[in-house]
């Protein structure tokens, strides 16, 4: 039970603290301004993958609870590993009713493609929904049940040992790439399309581990096909309490996914204010707090500058970990 | 006929070369333990298009194929008008879209396709391009709400979004 | 005989007055936004997604179980009647389709793909009710060497599309591969033939994009200078009598319709497959198992039943994977899973112990939507054919918008529009000098299935081949391919003896 208690700590802490910054921070909050038709909301991802189905939920959440009087069409531009929907959201032409639900692409993506020409500074801030968590997976009849037996197994096998993943240098690959480093191992990362097809192949033993998020194996664990050794997480999940994290098998190495919603560049004052209220309703309703138990999702609601400097700290991490991984010249 | 064959073929061909070169950023060799490398999937293939564009060259040259015997006008001036008027209304429609929006440039296409192409009344004109710009409104706008390009005309539609919201 | 009650249970839950509004409603929705170009299964379910929380989740996914349902068949309609298929899944139904249409014979190719439709759906349910969950096993079980054999045995369906140009139709189906590579190289995280750094190509070339520009433009173009202004359009017919005559036919295409539909199914619950691939393969084998395949692509009803039981039976069968693994087997059971999720039900191997009412609901559902999307159909035929039978200079035009806003509409990127444009130029002119067109789109569908699924392949064998081989399945369908590419030639060449041996 700790670990819950710890985590709805830090929930409830940083729900105070965005209640306290939205009222000491800016008086004229009820600027009343509502968006005058219907919202672009940019998905980075591909439709039916976990970003989508997020972002469809809330949209879900958001005509349920009539938050709002129009309506919010996701559009999804998954092209380039979102290089295209951070161009079209830099140049959108109406920054008020343009908002994008970003993930660790909106760091990496940037950071790998200098072409496009994007500054994440020059984003709005909206609110930071919750960060997803990963852990190790490997299939039942492996018979591995701790990290131990994995890294002699993996040793065993050499090269190849395919862990599965989703596409090359992402975030699967970061974490591949640890493990590999840190146990000595020469695993071969093979990439596929989506945290679903992943978690497929574990099942169906066309690879021997992955290092997938929660929700996407979630139907296997629970239908005895996948087991997780270990997670990538300060404390143990309280959905796997029998994974220990890497911190207790003295490798300390935290690693999460953002899942966050960003306004378009160049949006105004009190457009930002709407929409920051507008997701910490989100954020507090018990759709999607049961949604966040469900995925095993971790995370407070932080927005404004909390949120940037939380991105600028994430970015700077993630330069140094692709540099390692030689994905960056 | 003859003519126009061997120009696309040797227009396709030169096509071919640029995706050849431009798939040739990434590796397109065979990288060991892995397999071909990121190009080489393209480039194999634009290299295909290139043999097959010197294949229908060498076809043209010994008349093997019924284009390449052909005395026909590739285009005569009949066809070229309709496909200059055709193409060139699209292009305008597409073009209007950035400018105008949809429902400006959809029934600027209708009435000039409706009125000048098929020469019919301006009853029926009319009818069209005032009816399909809303249905199409309703349709794609409203019960599907994936909203068109309406380019300057944008702020014209809050007023309706308001009232249908 | 659990599987029966169980099922009759999901029976009284379909029948259910609301679910059964919702079917019908969903259907007649489902088949408009099928039948526009440009429009398919995919966009009808993501758009009405969010208006289904207002009703519980076991009716929410009939309506769009039912809506996906309508829009397979509607797919038809567009490729029959305008020989621009709606979606990838119907592409094969044009090739024989659309010559029916002109011949005169649209209402008979629209019969014919309804009813083609609905057995497809049918078998494809009935083996969905009593085989799911070891089949989802062997689902399960593919992995990329078998995927690739499969899509291999897709591209051996190429053979008998070509026209007697072999430089061209081979020119067509690598540019068509090609234009698929545009985007993400997932294997190696790279941008990919990103021509002039345009953002636009970053999400690849679309294969709506690529169909839309040649059967939609450049076809367009091409009618519009040879009809000479004329209303080309069929002088098509319908009545009682007619409809009677061409079921009396379909009968006859049993056969067609049973392999058509238990290839579909097959092709359809392997994920990341999809209908499109079963509904080529199931054209192809239709045209090489027939004796007279020279009528194939002249209007022959054959050509128009093979692709429609398919592409059904592939759609139920999609939803297997989605029900019972959580993975999607096409976009739009993507979509669907989405919902399910929305909705707060956990798709996966638990599903069926978990949620049976939902399961069962649904699966009887299916069978109420084929049987109501079949009637709709029908019923809707006279309205299509009496469309047929307006002047071409209205015709026309209006086909034209809808073709631009279709472009449009999927990616939402003006991008896409204009190079649906330069497609339907490029294509007008190399239509006229007989480059097959048909191959390029097909090939821009499964070219992207197959080069990851090949590079996947290498990945885990370190680089070497034999893994097609080695494995029992892959290896398996890897000879059914190679059998299906040889038995033309083979074909080819005992003809060819024949003709000796008589002239001797």
């Amino acid at each position: 039970m700790k670990p819950f208690i710890k985590l709805s700590t830090i929930t409830l802490g940083a729900i105070i603290a965005f209640g306290a910054g939205t009222i000491a921070g800016s008086p004229d909050a009820r600027a009343e301004w509502k968006p005058k038709k219907p919202v672009e909301f940019i998905v980075m991802a591909g439709k039916g993958g976990g970003a989508d189905k997020a972002v469809r939920f809330m949209q879900s959440i958001i005509a349920k609870n009539k938050l709002s009087s129009k309506p919010f069409t996701p559009i999804n531009k998954p092209g380039g590993s979102g290089a295209e929907a951070l161009i079209y959201v830099k140049s959108a032409r109406d920054p008020n009713h343009t908002i994008m639900f970003t993930l660790n692409s909106f760091y990496t993506t940037p950071l790998r493609q200098p072409k496009i020409k994007v500054d994440i500074s020059k984003f709005t801030p909206i609110g930071r929904m919750a960060e997803d968590t990963f852990l190790l997976w490997v299939h039942k009849d492996s018979g591995i049940t701790n990290v131990k037996q994995f890294v002699k197994a993996a040793k065993a096998k050499g090269s190849a040992w395919i862990m599965a993943g989703t596409g090359k240098n992402s975030e699967d690959n970061l974490l591949t790439d640890f493990l590999n480093k840190a146990y000595g191992l020469k695993m071969k990362y093979v990439p596929y399309k989506g945290g679903g097809r992943v978690a497929k192949e574990l099942a169906g033993k066309n690879a021997d581990s992955t290092v997938n998020n929660p929700s996407e194996q979630l139907g296997f664990y629970q239908a005895g096909k996948t087991v997780p050794i270990a997670a990538f997480t300060p404390a143990r999940l309280p959905l796997f309490a029998n994974a220990p994290t890497f911190k207790e098998l003295g490798k300390d190495f935290v690693y999460f996914m953002q899942r966050t919603v960003v306004g378009a560049p160049g949006m105004s004052k009190e457009a930002a204010t709407y929409y920051r209220q507008l997701f910490a309703k989100i954020y507090a309703s018990d759709g999607w707090q049961g949604y966040m138990t469900k995925k095993s999702l971790q995370g407070g609601f932080i927005t404004g500058d909390i949120l940037m400097r939380y991105w600028l700290k994430e970015k700077a991490i993630h330069k140094v970990m692709l540099q390692k991984m030689g994905a960056l010249k | 006929m003859r003519m126009a064959e061997l120009v696309m073929g040797v227009v396709m061909g030169i096509f071919s070369l640029y995706l050849m070169w431009k798939s040739a950023e990434l590796p397109i060799g065979w990288i060991p333990g892995e397999g071909p490398g990121g190009g080489a999937w393209p480039f194999w293939l634009a290299l295909g298009m290139l043999l097959c564009c010197i294949t229908i060259v060498i076809r043209w040259a010994k008349r093997l194929t019924p284009q390449s015997r052909s005395k026909e006008v590739y285009m005569d001036a009949r066809a070229f008008r309709l496909f200059l008027l055709n193409a060139g209304a699209l292009a305008a429609m597409i073009g209007l879209f950035h400018i105008v929006g949809a429902y400006g440039a959809i029934p600027l296409f209708l009435i000039f396709y409706l009125r000048y192409m098929g020469r019919h009344s301006w009853r029926l004109t009319g009818t069209f391009a005032a009816v399909t710009p809303v249905l199409m409104f309703l349709f794609f706008e409203i019960a599907l709400q994936k909203t068109l390009p309406k380019g300057f005309t944008d702020p014209w539609f809050e007023p309706i979004f308001a009232f249908f919201y | 005989m659990d599987t029966l009650s169980l099922l009759l249970n999901g029976f009284a839950i379909a029948f259910e007055p609301l679910n059964l509004a919702l079917i019908i409603v969903g259907c007649t929705i489902g088949l408009f936004i099928g039948a526009m170009p440009g429009l398919g299964s995919v966009n009808g379910v993501a758009i009405l997604l969010p208006m289904t929380f207002l009703v519980p989740p076991t009716s929410a996914i009939i309506f769009l179980g039912a809506i996906y349902y309508g829009a397979m068949y509607g797919g038809a309609i567009s490729s029959i009647m305008l020989g621009i298929p709606g979606a990838s899944t119907a592409v094969a139904t044009t090739f024989d389709g659309r010559p029916m249409a002109l011949k005169g014979q649209a209402d008979k190719a629209l019969i014919a793909a309804a009813t083609a439709s609905f057995v497809g759906g049918s078998i494809g349910v009935v083996l969905f009710t009593l085989f799911a969950p070891p089949l989802a096993d062997l689902a399960l079980a593919f992995g990329a060497p078998e995927i690739f054999a499969l899509m291999l045995m897709a591209f051996a369906t190429f053979i008998g599309l070509g026209s007697d140009d072999i430089p061209k139709t081979i020119f067509s189906i690598f540019i068509g591969l090609v234009f698929g590579a545009v985007g993400l190289d997932i294997i190696s995280g790279e941008p990919r033939l990103i021509f002039g750094d345009i953002p636009g190509f970053y999400h690849g070339i679309n294969f709506l994009v690529l169909a839309i520009g040649i059967y939609g433009i450049a076809e367009m173009l091409w009618v519009i200078e040879t009809s000479k202004g004329d209303a080309l359009m069929s002088k098509a017919e319908i009545s009682v009598r007619r409809i009677l005559d061409t079921l009396g036919e379909l009968v006859r295409t049993w056969k067609t319709m049973l392999m058509g539909s238990l290839l579909g199914y097959f092709v359809g619950i392997l994920p990341a497959a999809g209908a499109t691939p079963g509904s080529l393969m199931a054209y192809g084998f239709a045209k090489t198992m027939a004796k007279d395949p020279e009528t194939y692509g002249k209007g022959n009803i054959n050509g128009v039943v093979a692709p429609e039981c398919a592409n059904n039976a592939a759609s139920t069968g999609a939803m297997l994977p989605m029900l019972t693994l959580g993975i999607p087997g096409s976009p739009t059971t993507a979509i669907l899973l989405g919902g399910m999720v929305i909705w707060g039900l956990e798709p996966g191997p638990l599903v069926f112990t978990d949620y049976p009412d939902f399961v069962w609901g649904f699966i009887a559902s299916l069978y109420a939507a084929n049987l109501f999307a079949l009637l709709i159909n029908i019923a809707f035929i006279p309205a299509f054919i009496w469309m047929l039978k307006m002047p071409f200079t209205i015709l026309a035009p209006i086909i034209f918008v809808l073709c631009i806003v279709g472009g449009f509409v999927p990616t939402m990127d003006m991008h896409d529009v204009w190079l649906m444009l330069v497609f339907g130029i490029v294509g007008y002119f190399m239509r006229k000098l007989d480059y097959p067109m048909a191959p390029a789109v097909l090939a821009i569908v499964l070219g992207p299935l197959a080069e990851p699924a090949l590079r996947q392949s290498l990945l885990i064998s370190g680089g070497s081949f034999s893994i097609f081989f080695t494995r029992p399945a892959a290896g398996l369908i890897m000879a059914a391919a190679l059998g299906l590419f040889l038995l033309p030639v083979w074909m080819i060449v005992r003809r060819k003896m024949d003709q000796r041996r008589k002239a001797s």
